[in-house]
């Protein structure tokens, strides 16, 4: 493990051998660029409302077309990318923060705290996560604030178990062995040298997490509490065009279709990280 | 053997503690506690409607004793009336619900084991071959797809377009008048979509497992002293290979429950099937908790259920544990 | 049958229209697409069924216990009330056979009709109608719909088929009052609360043209033609209503023949059906409901306490463009809380039509001057408030989103949130907690809006939630409601419609139409001014053209 992260040369070298997964990169760097700079990809602005438009196909003035108030629908799958790739960021950000730290605490001290958390990790388990999520969100308010947390809170138990199993074996090493040696205290050594070298699963983990968190916003778009409307996200562009699926074919197929490719994107990109970081690691 | 069993079942008194522990919180959260949802929901909620919901849940007693019954309640399955205007029974719902959530999610985890078991190990024999990027890529397509999108693209494309299936629902109106062979081909025609449509969500997960333990299997040094006998690839593969690395996938299954139950929200509601994920969506817009937290409950003891199921058949298939 | 809900629906709308409006009634026009195909067909016959899909599932069958406008629609199959509306909204009997009211207004007798049987072959008599009444003033029975019964005074039952209500004064809604469906004492007797009874919950029996058959929650409920029914046997021998909550599935379903018919969406309706393969297949009708949408404000909201402001926004507000936007046209404008052709409905009150110079010079006037970034101020604070909606009303969100881009044009910034029914009724509405909404009221041919107008209904689960006031509009509503004279009725709504286009508690925004379709086959369908529903027993499949022949 500590030799993936010193030749960070090798394992790019190997990731950029696999094919699929520079095709998954690409279309996840396509996808920024654009979240980031909306304006240079879309001449209107994504809530301008125009009641003569209302769902025009695709023309020069708009090139995807309009949606059911006249909006441009290129602004708004611009922005909308914005919105779907900071859910997607913010709640693997929360989850992977609290996998780690859940994950460091029980695999380092081990005995009862471990037995206790990873107890607790086996109960969240057990609940359907998807249900979770609704029932949050339907009883706070389906805020893209309150996604994203809910998202990242009920998101963590797979990082938590994966930092456990290598801090585990972590401390166990001479490395770890020395630090003490020279007087570290816990924290030092969690962060300074167990932290580093848990990190490479945990990356795996959370580009998996960004395409799941994307979908989760999409299927609570569709149940009507995902990112509320005017706010643009691919959800619920996707979820108006379902209504009018057969009309207006251009609302549902250039969200959908972005969905689809960023999800296959980050999938693809970290099953290419796992194998590129080890070998070994394929299929944990 | 029994002793693993033993030892797995020991470890379910604990999850269930846990889980009752776990809900009983979230109840005692939920904003203003369970009967100021119900009383605010109902106009007509009299002061003596207030003062029986608050001794159903016992709400004047001291903690401790509130989460004793809820133990016991929640050990007899009885969640209380629901808070939607019909107040039937949450288990009575729950009850007439579960059966077509089930069938459809074992039909769709039957589908996801026949096609991503061969899928796995063809493109880890074959690793890195024109199969192993198009299945990589198509599995991966299957979970990447919104859902909904795609259950509607199918609906035009078999229901209207074509006409060969139904739109949605569970039987046709004259199913009742139709012969047993009938009444079966006409239920087989309603799940097609929504079990294919599960099943191939989950491919991905499955399929991209099988291969990586089939990959770990194959290097392993009994493989290559079994192709050292001289004996031909086809059969280490099917013979010493396969068997190996399907140990570790019967576990995942067990595992895939929450999952699938979760996506039966969304195919439920699109599809039109009267399911436990349906019931759940309507129970979670219209603040419904005892619905909402029955739901949660037994969605955990059914995942608890997968899970010690997985773990006996690993047993059961595992000889190093069979004779252990 | 999606008759008229009667006055109740006022509640109906208030409680049920999270998720669908559908409490269309008077019927207006038919769509030329339907036109000429109806009458050519062969004879009237008995058989095939009808499909109906819902987006939401009933909750009991009992209308007295229940608000929901699937539930409503469920049971005007299997139950009749003493009167009805007819095709063209007059009250006529059903129950009742006739009835005569006392020249002091205050006493009603009902003759009622005799040889009716409920579906279990027991008789109906008076003792049924005494029931009734008597569960409905029931503190036991929770029922939304017990005011008006609570106005009377007595009722009486002389003889089996007569029924004497006495009130301590005229009240003019008491006539359509009596429409609540009545209840068979034989069955509901041992039943302390009607709701909780197995009547409400798994076998409704009635009078009605229908008898139940069977309920799969969450799946369909189906009801059979009643051979016994008092005014002949139905054609149609089976009516189905199929749960489908989603609204692309739903018409899907039409269109691949897995149902017959649906409300569709103005969408739909101007879009998605005017290929020539949909119209070979079905017919679409439309006409006003009794439905109307407005942007209420709380009135005791420190920017809207102000008159001015109030008429600067509705003067703000193109209704015109929401119209076009969220109804494709499929609608009218209102101005008050009568729909245009109701028989209260007065043509000459004060309008706003959209002017954002006179917008902003009655705001100007208010003391609301632009700031730096072009948002009005005043003393220092900016013209900036949330409008609330719920969510799942498409119709509702585009409104808000259409009107926030109005008023940006006049320097008001409007945010939006769209809550979940339950919330936003209990959260917000009923606690006052919000600056000002958009929301729907159903209304129905009685012009009494008691509840929603007077000063004396402003409590958390009364209907007058912007806190309207009005010394002149209390003693006008009184009034309305204490006389059964028409030209004096008429006479206090048209103030009542003056007050309030003055006043602008609301800014009344427009009134949807009904956009029923039906598969072609269906014949008899006659559109009048109460809707399409009142004929229902009358609709007919010709016997060539049946599709569903396996039942009888």
């Amino acid at each position: 493990m500590a030799g993936a992260s010193s030749n960070f040369g090798d394992f790019l070298r190997r990731l950029a051998r696999n094919r699929l997964a520079v095709a998954g990169g690409a279309v996840v760097l396509f996808f920024f660029v654009l979240s980031a700079f909306p304006n240079v990809f879309s001449r209107h602005e994504p809530n301008r409302i125009d009641v003569l438009k209302i769902l025009s196909p695709p023309s020069a003035d708009h090139p995807l077309g309009t949606d059911e108030l006249g909006r441009d629908v290129l602004a708004r799958m611009v922005y909308g990318a914005r919105i779907s790739l900071k859910v997607g960021f913010v709640a693997v950000g929360i989850a992977t923060a609290i996998g780690l730290l859940v994950g460091l605490i029980a695999g380092f001290y081990g005995g009862w705290v471990d037995a206790i958390l990873m107890r607790f990790v086996d109960v969240m388990l057990c609940f359907p996560t998807f249900f979770l999520i609704l029932a949050v969100i339907a009883f706070l308010e389906p805020s893209i604030y309150n996604i994203m947390v809910v998202i990242g809170l009920t998101g963590w138990m797979g990082v938590s178990r994966l930092v456990r199993a290598e801090t585990l074996s972590l401390k166990e090493r001479d490395f770890v062995a020395a630090a003490r040696a020279q007087g570290a205290g816990d924290a030092r050594i969690i962060f300074r040298h167990i932290l580093p070298n848990a990190l490479a699963p945990v990356l795996v983990a959370a580009t998996l997490g960004v395409a799941g968190a994307i979908l989760t916003e999409s299927a609570l778009s569709f149940l009507g509490i995902g990112v509320q409307p005017p706010t643009p996200s691919w959800g619920n562009i996707l979820t108006a065009g379902k209504d009018n699926i057969e009309f207006a074919w251009w609302l549902s197929v250039y969200p959908g279709l972005a969905i689809l490719f960023t999800v296959l994107g980050y999938n693809l990109l970290g099953e290419g990280i796992r194998d590129a970081v080890d070998p070994r690691l394929r299929g944990r | 053997m029994l002793r693993y069993v033993i030892r797995r079942l020991v470890v379910i008194p604990v999850m269930l503690v846990g889980i009752s522990l776990l809900s009983f919180l979230a109840i005692h959260l939920a904003p203003g506690g369970p009967i100021s949802v119900a009383a605010d929901l109902n106009p007509k909620a009299t002061a003596e409607y207030r003062e029986r919901m608050v001794r159903y849940y016992g709400l004047d007693q001291p903690l401790h004793v509130q989460y004793g019954r809820w133990l016991v309640r929640m050990s007899t399955l009885d969640f209380g009336p629901s808070f939607a205007p019909d107040g039937r029974q949450v288990s009575d719902k729950i009850k007439e619900r579960i059966p077509v959530t089930l069938t459809i999610n074992v039909l769709s985890m039957g589908l996801i084991f026949l096609v991503a078991i061969p899928i796995g190990i063809y493109s880890a024999v074959r690793k890195d071959s024109w199969f192993d990027r198009i299945s990589t890529v198509t599995v991966f397509t299957g979970f990447a797809v919104p859902t909904f999108w795609l259950a509607l693209l199918l609906m035009i494309l078999f229901g209207v377009k074509l006409g060969w299936l139904p739109i949605s629902g569970l039987v046709s109106l004259e199913h009742d008048s139709l012969s047993l062979a009938g009444r079966f081909w006409d239920r087989a025609r309603h799940l097609l979509l929504p079990v294919l449509l599960a099943g191939f969500g989950g491919l991905a997960g499955m399929s991209r497992y099988m291969r990586s333990n089939m990959l770990e299997v194959i290097r392993q040094d009994y493989i290559a002293a079994a192709k050292a006998k001289g004996l031909g690839e086809r059969q280490v593969v099917l013979r010493h290979a396969t068997r190996n690395a399907l140990l570790p996938v019967i576990t995942i299954l067990g595992l895939s429950v929450p999952d699938l139950l979760g996506g039966a929200v969304i195919f439920e509601t699109i599809f039109a099937i009267p399911g436990m994920g349906q019931l759940f969506y309507q129970g979670v817009m219209a603040r419904d908790v005892p619905l909402v937290m029955g739901i949660l409950v037994i969605g955990a003891f059914l995942t608890l259920i997968g899970n010690l199921l997985a773990d006996v058949g690993y047993a059961l298939a595992d000889p190093r544990i069979r004779t252990g | 049958m999606r008759r008229c809900l009667l006055h109740l629906a006022v509640f109906a709308a208030f409680a049920a229209a999270g998720s669908v409006i559908l409490a269309g009634c008077a019927g207006e026009k038919k769509d030329g697409a339907g036109k000429g195909a109806a009458g050519e067909a062969g004879p009237p016959a008995y058989g095939d069924a009808i499909v109906y899909g819902s987006n939401g599932d009933i909750s009991g069958f009992l209308t007295a216990v229940t608000s929901d406008s699937a539930s409503h629609d469920a049971a005007s199959y299997m139950f009749n009330g003493l009167v009805r509306y007819d095709k063209n909204l007059k009250l006529e009997g059903e129950l009742a056979e006739s009835w005569e009211i006392s020249p002091d207004g205050k006493k009603i007798t009902f003759h009622l009709r005799k040889g009716v049987a409920w579906h279990d072959n027991v008789p109906f008599t008076s003792g049924d109608v005494m029931f009734t009444y008597k569960k409905m003033i029931d503190p036991k029975t929770p029922t939304p719909y017990g005011e008006s019964f609570r106005q009377v005074r007595r009722v009486t039952d002389p003889d089996p088929y007569t029924v004497i209500v006495e009130y301590d004064k005229p009240y003019a809604p008491a006539l359509e009052s009596w429409g609540m469906n009545i209840l068979p004492r034989h069955l509901l007797e041992k039943y302390p609360d009607i709701k909780q009874s197995p009547l409400n919950k798994s076998s409704p029996v009635g009078t009605g043209p229908y008898r139940f058959v069977e309920w799969k929650p969450g799946e369909k409920i189906v009801f059979d033609a009643n051979p016994g029914y008092f005014e002949g046997k139905p054609f149609i021998s089976r009516v189905v209503t199929r749960v489908i909550p989603d609204q692309a599935t739903l018409f899907l379903e039409l269109k691949s023949g897995g149902i017959d018919t649906m409300t569709l969406t103005p969408l739909q309706y101007s879009k998605q059906t005017e290929t020539g393969e949909f119209r070979n297949n079905f017919r679409k009708y439309r006409y006003l409901s009794f439905v109307y949408t407005y942007l209420g404000f709380r009135l005791d909201h420190p920017f809207f306490r102000d008159k001015r402001v109030r008429q600067a926004i509705a003067h703000s507000i193109d209704k015109k463009e929401l119209i076009d936007g969220v109804l494709f046209g499929l609608g009218r404008e209102v101005t008050g809380p009568y729909k245009p052709g109701h028989w209260v409905y007065n043509p000459d009150v004060r309008k706003y039509p959209h002017d954002p110079a006179k917008a902003k010079a009655f705001l100007a006037e208010a003391g609301w001057k632009p700031g730096a970034d072009g948002t009005m101020e005043k003393d220092g604070r900016k013209f900036a408030f949330t409008v609330l909606t719920n969510a799942g009303n498409e119709s509702r969100s585009k409104t808000a989103a259409i009107i926030q881009q109005q008023l940006a044009a006049v320097g008001i910034r409007m945010e939006i949130r769209t809550l979940e029914w339950a919330a936003f009724i209990n959260e917000f509405v009923k606690k006052r907690k919000f600056d000002a909404l958009i929301l729907g009221w159903s209304t129905g041919p009685e012009p009494d809006q008691f509840d929603i107008w007077s000063s004396t209904k402003t409590g958390p689960d009364e209907l007058n939630h912007v806190g309207f006031a009005d010394a002149e509009v209390d003693r006008l509503l009184e009034e309305g409601r204490r006389t059964f004279d028409m030209e004096k009725r008429k006479k206090a709504y048209f103030r009542i419609q003056e007050i309030l286009a003055e006043e602008q508690p609301y800014v009344f925004l427009y009134a949807p139409e009904a956009l029923p379709v039906f598969h072609k086959r269906f014949r008899g369908i006659e559109p009048a001014p109460a809707g399409i529903g009142y004929n229902f027993i009358k609709w007919y499949v010709p016997g060539a053209e049946q599709k569903y022949t396996s039942f009888q």
